[in-house]
């Protein structure tokens, strides 16, 4: 009775942070604060779910499972979420217009996909392959 | 099964229903590729959580191995959209 009880708190604590994270990509103004909104909103309730699975079947070969989502879900999602981001960078997606700081802006040579640590290193470096 | 369990998955099914349909409404939506990217994973991590609420309502545990090849699923096919943004040529979208 009371596991039960304690189930239905972490399934409901599970999707309601499913529903902020489905929000935020609904309302959210550009990719990155989308992602912002989805990748760690969506693994904390999954996991919260998880856990609310674990405590309703008391049993070591589903709990195991349960980690096994849990674990998964909490290792794989920042690496997804890196490359999509890195990826939305590269190929030109636009920020929000309120964007204070960009600091690969001028860094980032589109055509060699090679970052430069400041602007000025990489107009000297271009000026060293003209030269050559 | 308490009532007051069962009660409560009824509510987080439809919590989830609602905020599946705003995921899907950027699917739709999302100016470029990459947002819709980004839904179908929240979409692929929902359904992960979907999958946890009806293997209690049934209360069959295996449907909790269903939940982790799609947890690993969505990520794998996470990646490869990633790839195919930064290495492919050219697209429509924006």
């Amino acid at each position: 009775m009371i596991t039960d009880i304690l189930a239905a708190l972490f399934v409901l604590a599970g999707s309601f942070f499913m529903l902020v994270a489905s929000l935020g990509v609904f309302r959210m103004p550009d990719l990155l604060t989308r992602m912002h909104a989805t990748t760690k909103s969506g693994v904390l309730g999954a996991g919260l779910i998880m856990c609310g699975v674990m405590l309703f079947f008391i049993d070591s070969s589903v709990t195991l499972k349960a980690l096994a989502v849990m674990a998964f879900t909490t290792l794989t999602s920042p690496i997804a979420a890196h490359a999509i981001g890195r990826a939305g960078y590269f190929i030109g997606v636009p920020l929000w217009h309120k964007t204070i700081k960009d600091e690969l802006h001028g860094r980032y040579d589109e055509e060699t996909h090679v970052l430069h640590s400041s602007a000025a290193q990489k107009e000297a470096q271009e000026e060293n392959s003209s030269q050559n | 099964m308490s009532p007051i369990l069962d009660y409560t998955l009824w509510v987080c099914f439809a919590v989830l229903s609602v905020a599946l349909f705003f995921a899907l409404w950027r699917l739709f939506k999302g100016p470029t590729l990459p947002d819709r990217v980004v839904a179908l994973e929240l979409i692929a991590s929902m359904t992960v959580g979907i999958i946890g609420l009806y293997a209690i309502r049934t209360g069959r545990d295996a449907f909790i191995d269903v939940a982790m090849v799609l947890a690993i699923t969505a990520f794998l096919s996470a990646i490869g959209f990633a790839r195919y943004l930064e290495k492919g040529s050219h697209r429509d979208d924006h």
